[in-house]
């Protein structure tokens, strides 16, 4: 979620689609065609699609939360400006997303319901707090990097206009990153204090970073579909490679320690090895027995609640739903 | 001169500050996404605004702007206390927007003919962002103003409970009759009478 880590409904007694147009359709993903909203698409397709740029949607919002509770407590202008410009980013990311779901035939409200009431999900790392400035760095700086890893993957979709809103996202993603890994930089280039500081926010968000882009896929039928379909565009676990090789060498540039004694790449697989994380924490915060998971939504279920007479004043009653151009 | 000059920006500069603060405050907060957005826009923009003022303090020799905005205590500070009150609910917050930048979009206006010319300099700049924060405000107004029984009477309370904190917006300074007299700045007063005529329209 965030792009990443996204979890896979099972589906088993999905009606069977046309053969003919089935085949159609897988052909026209083969040639490297994008798939529009209009097109005909299996149903699996289109469930868990939504279910997907939902929970990327959900997962921007959720996540303005903890560094826009810094916002006000920034330190100095210039970290002011660009914070207050980055979250507004993000919560202009989710209105991009939620127009691509849009296309699909789940409206905003209906979206927005589901999380709000907890049937949908969002990226878990937005459930731990932000207690210092340092923690705010660390998710510009590294949450931001995962979540373009899983982003650049998923731009190469088959679906038109999720694509092509990944696309516009990266590109401002790129700039928060280069503003984090900046805030990171003046910490560690700091007073000791000040690179105590990061290194105890690299302590707390290490094992939700490592969460972060979910747990091993098991290998099934299912996930085979969803990849020859090219929904899913990596496994989990290529992903969090990917991370680590992009991302630890530079952390311990910066002179700070990876809470990992285990963590080590691989030069024969190329692969990283690391402590497991601990996934019985991941499935109890996913279901809603995080720090925070509460007070997030809290914060959702009131911003809505006190926003409804303004949404209901808009809504003239000669207005027409429109699907969103994406 | 240079008293009154500093005194006047300070104030202008403060307002900016706050209400930007302010406005900052709704971001992951709004009624729908597009208000979020553009509660944020403009709390860019304010703090913005309020960034390049403080730096003209600098050239006046005041202190530099991060130290004269974060550092100062409360009681240092000349804002008025409509940009301080929490936001409250969105019909507050909508309507301070309005008759604040209302009052901004005119003040900028006036100070197109300063004398100091930094501050006109910055007016013709500003001018144009302030633009977009009213034509925001009254889009707004008007769309809730004519919805539903809720929004119109939600509006009018937070009107009739706003306009006499407004009234602080316009408090003169103690070197009114200098900066009137020096053509620095046009006057509360009359900017007020020109804020209460738009307001008529």
């Amino acid at each position: 979620m965030y792009g990443g880590g996204t979890t896979f409904e099972g589906i088993k007694a999905e009606k069977k689609d046309d053969p003919v147009k089935l085949a159609e359709f897988e052909a026209r993903i083969e040639r490297g065609e994008k798939i529009e909203p209009t097109d005909w698409m299996p149903a699996l397709y289109r469930k868990q699609l939504i279910r997907m740029i939902e929970q990327h949607a959900h997962s921007e919002i959720i996540g303005a939360l903890p560094e826009g509770t810094w916002i006000t407590r920034a330190p100095g202008f210039k970290r002011k400006m660009a914070l207050m410009a980055k979250v507004q980013d993000e919560v202009g990311h989710a209105q991009l997303l939620y127009s691509a779901a849009e296309t699909l035939g789940k409206s905003r409200e209906e979206m927005i319901d589901d999380l709000i009431n907890g049937k949908s999900k969002y990226s878990n790392i937005f459930n731990y707090p932000t207690f210092t400035w340092a923690d705010c760095c660390f998710i510009s700086w590294l949450v931001d990097a995962g979540a373009i890893v899983n982003q650049l993957a998923n731009a190469k979709g088959s679906y038109g206009p999720y694509c092509r809103a990944l696309d516009r996202i990266c590109a401002e993603e790129s700039f928060h990153l280069k503003y984090g890994h900046h805030c990171v930089i003046y910490l560690a280039a700091g007073t000791e204090i000040q690179r105590q500081m990061f290194q105890d926010a690299l302590n707390r968000w290490w094992p939700p970073m490592m969460h972060f882009f979910g747990p091993s896929d098991k290998i099934s039928v299912h996930s085979d579909t969803l990849m020859k379909w090219k929904v899913k565009m990596g496994s989990n676990d290529d992903m969090r490679n990917q991370f680590l090789d992009m991302y630890v060498p530079k952390i311990r540039e910066l002179g700070f320690v990876i809470p990992d004694p285990k963590l080590n790449k691989n030069e024969e697989t190329g692969r990283w090895e690391y402590t497991e994380p601990d996934w019985e924490e991941f499935k109890r915060v996913i279901n809603g027995d995080g720090p925070c998971n509460k007070e997030r939504l809290a914060v959702r279920r009131t911003a809505e609640e006190r926003g409804r007479w303004v949404r209901e004043a808009l809504r003239s009653p000669k207005t027409v739903y429109q699907m969103p151009l994406a | 001169m240079s008293d009154a000059l500093k005194e006047l920006i300070y104030k202008i500069a403060d307002d900016q500050f706050i209400l930007g603060h302010r406005n900052s405050e709704w971001t992951g907060f709004g009624p729908m996404l597009e208000e979020d957005i553009a509660f944020s826009s403009m709390a860019q923009d304010k703090i913005g605004h309020s960034f390049a003022l403080y730096t003209m303090l600098r050239e006046l020799g005041e202190q530099d702007p991060d130290t004269v905005a974060f550092t100062r205590n409360a009681n240092q500070f000349h804002n008025c206390i409509f940009v301080e009150l929490p936001n409250g609910e969105y019909d507050f917050s909508l309507v301070r927007h309005f008759l604040f930048d209302t009052a901004e979009a005119l003040r900028f206006e006036m100070l197109l003919n300063s004398s100091y010319e930094p501050l006109a300099l910055l007016a013709k700049k500003i001018r144009g962002e302030l633009r977009y924060h009213t034509i925001h405000a009254n889009t707004f107004l008007k769309k809730l103003g004519s919805g539903t029984e809720e929004s119109i009477s939600r509006l009018q309370k937070s009107l009739d409970y706003s306009l006499p904190y407004a009234m602080g917006m316009f408090e003169p300074s103690p070197y009114e009759s200098e900066l009137i007299s020096e053509g620095i700045f046009g006057g509360e007063e009359k900017l007020r009478e020109q804020w209460t005529k738009k307001l008529r329209k």
